[in-house]
């Protein structure tokens, strides 16, 4: 079976490993980097050119300032909340949508289906949306952060072909043992399904933890501003003075040098919980991803 | 238990039955319909407000019908000096997009595949997915610095013997930046799909063509990409689909007044006549009901044309 491999497929395979050994460097590095730079010396690191091997001395500085700054504080509490709110109702509504539309006896299936997947291909747009939200009282409401896209289409389509997967006698021994469809959900496809529900909750979760625009556009108290969203004034609106008010008798240069040590510090703390979790669930990514088609 | 029902009973009649029967599934489906209409359905109502001039005061029964039967919006858009700048940069990047973007994860797949040690494709996997995780503020923080004058990428321009430039304030990086940076966010994450395609290929294809003295690359153009053309056609609809629709996330993070010439897409027009300084919320929605028309019927016709010539389809 192991026939010696021909020079051609030695070739590929030398140029094959190449290739992938520049992906891991290229899809890696720039979080290295960050990591990198988030330790490092802040003076040193402002005077440093090119490409960055390990940290420039060792500070933990950045970090101090990052997680005492009230504002990092504020966001992770809410955004933590809605994460855990938004990730519970959107998988809520995600089953039972799922649940329903894989039932072959009932009536309004096809109607509900054709009604949903017509939101695939059409929506209202950003601004009728941002009307419509405010008249119902949305407006710098926390639910129009929790509630929008607690289902997506895309997802409840791949729970729903699951779901149909699950083998019909066994819902037919729930039937007969006196059963409702509540007890066929809760005894019999939720259990069957777990992996597709750890990979909803983290779609749904991860969603929601890097979300920000709707928070943008409907929020106005800070208090109840994302992580993302005071990401926003530090990373792109450059803003670290509220991170800063100690410094004050530090020159100008001192500043700009802790300013993008915090930056570092910042991407690292919002970014890391995240990072953690999805490794251990990648062996079930492949069944959140929509493999046929809406047909049916 | 109601399949066999008689024809002449009427709609609503059938319908009460099967509430009886299936009471548990239409109070469970109540929530999801809600949901739907509430979040999904009402904001379609609100595009009325394209052709009317709204104001937020007297709402939007109050609100007066736009001149020229409602149209003032569209006209004013189709006529005004930005419908070709936004239209040609929203075509272009999406052009480019498709271009670099989309066969990027099925090459990516492909050759995943083809690697040995499975420890090392594990380590590939979970490495190249990571960027899809981090969220795009952070994307465009990390473009941000690595662009700018001091950052990594003039780092290597200048070792290269090129000169210091601030990347993102020159018009004629904004594209080549906002792609690139989205293959990378994206390649890892999009070959998932294919991976899956091409573990469901008969392994015996290939052993067969083994002793035929096929190599690698004679296998890949024979059995790989064969199998793989399914799931290529029916993602290049749907890409096809949001041929209009880049998104105004990392635009509206990345762009500056200096960029607009090459960055300014329909819907950063709209963000920025809306949120930022004008209200101009009418007008607005008028672009992005225009905006949604076209990308629904590019849909349609993408959906029409592959099933003709390729039997594949999404409805």
């Amino acid at each position: 079976m192991f026939k010696k491999m021909s020079k051609g497929d030695i070739i590929f395979t030398v140029i094959n490993t190449f290739v992938m050994t520049f992906m891991i460097v290229v899809c890696l590095y720039p979080i290295l980097y960050v990591l990198f730079a988030s330790f490092s010396d802040s003076n040193l690191l402002i005077s440093y050119r090119g490409i960055l091997l390990r940290p420039l001395g060792f500070n933990l500085g950045a970090y101090k300032k990052v997680i005492e700054n009230q504002n990092i504080i504020i966001g992770y509490r809410n955004t933590l909340f809605y994460v855990a709110l938004h990730t519970a109702l959107a998988l809520v509504l995600t089953i039972i949508g799922a649940f329903v539309l894989s039932r072959r006896k009932f009536m309004i299936k096809n109607i509900m289906m054709a009604m949903i997947a017509f939101t695939m291909i059409f929506g209202g747009g950003l601004i009728p949306t941002f009307i419509m939200m405010k008249s119902i009282g949305m407006y710098d409401n926390i639910f129009a952060i929790i509630i929008p896209g607690s289902i997506s289409a895309y997802n409840l389509i791949v729970m729903r072909t699951s779901f149909a997967a699950i083998p019909v006698s066994l819902e037919e021994s729930v039937k007969i043992d006196g059963g409702n469809d509540l007890h066929v959900l809760w005894n019999i496809v939720i259990p069957l399904s777990k992996a597709i529900i750890a990979v909803m909750i983290l779609f749904y979760g991860v969603g929601m933890w890097n979300s920000w625009f709707n928070a943008s556009i409907y929020l106005r108290n800070r208090n109840l501003y994302p992580l993302q969203l005071f990401l926003r004034e530090i990373l792109i609106g450059n803003s670290t003075d509220s991170m800063m008010t100690d410094s004050g008798s530090s020159s100008a240069s001192d500043r700009e040098a802790i300013a993008e040590s915090i930056k570092y510090a910042t991407i690292i703390v919002s970014t890391v919980p995240v990072l953690i979790i999805y490794p251990f669930l990648q062996k079930y990514f492949v069944s959140g991803i929509m493999i046929g088609a809406i047909k049916g | 238990m109601q399949t066999q029902l008689p024809v002449h009973e009427s709609f609503f009649k059938r319908l009460g039955k099967d509430i009886v029967v299936n009471k548990y599934l239409y109070l469970l489906a109540l929530p999801v319909m809600a949901y739907f209409i509430i979040f999904h359905y009402l904001p379609m109502y609100g595009i009325i407000i394209a052709f009317k001039d709204y104001a937020p005061r007297v709402g939007i029964l109050g609100s007066p019908w736009a001149d020229n039967c409602g149209l003032a919006n569209f006209i004013k858009f189709c006529t005004g000096p930005y419908f070709w700048r936004v239209l040609k940069n929203t075509l272009l990047i999406s052009f480019y997009d498709i271009l670099f973007g989309f066969p990027a994860p099925v090459i990516f797949a492909i050759l995943m595949n083809e690697i040995q040690t499975k420890y090392f494709k594990k380590v590939v996997q979970t490495i190249t997915y990571m960027p899809h995780f981090i969220s795009i503020m952070v994307v465009c923080s990390l473009v941000i610095s690595f662009t700018g004058r001091d950052g990594l990428i003039n780092d290597i321009i200048e070792f290269f013997g090129g000169t210091r430039n601030n990347l993102l304030s020159a018009p004629e990086y904004f594209r080549t930046i906002f792609v690139t940076s989205g293959v990378w966010q994206s390649i890892g994450w999009n070959s998932i799909i294919y991976l899956a395609a091409l573990s469901a290929i008969d392994k015996e294809q290939y052993e067969s063509a083994t002793i035929d003295g096929a190599g690698k690359l004679r296998q890949i153009i024979s059995i790989t990409l064969p199998g793989l053309a399914p799931t290529i056609i029916i993602m290049l609809i749907l890409r096809m689909g949001t041929v209009l629709s880049i998104g105004y996330e990392k635009i509206i993070l990345l762009y500056n007044p200096n960029t607009y010439s090459t960055s300014d897409v329909i819907s950063s027009f709209i963000y920025r006549n809306s949120f930022t300084g004008q209200q101009q919320f009418s007008y607005s929605a008028a672009v992005g009901l225009l905006n949604s028309i076209v990308n629904t019927l590019f849909i349609i016709a993408t959906n029409a044309v592959s099933r003709r010539v390729s039997e594949t389809s999404l409805w």
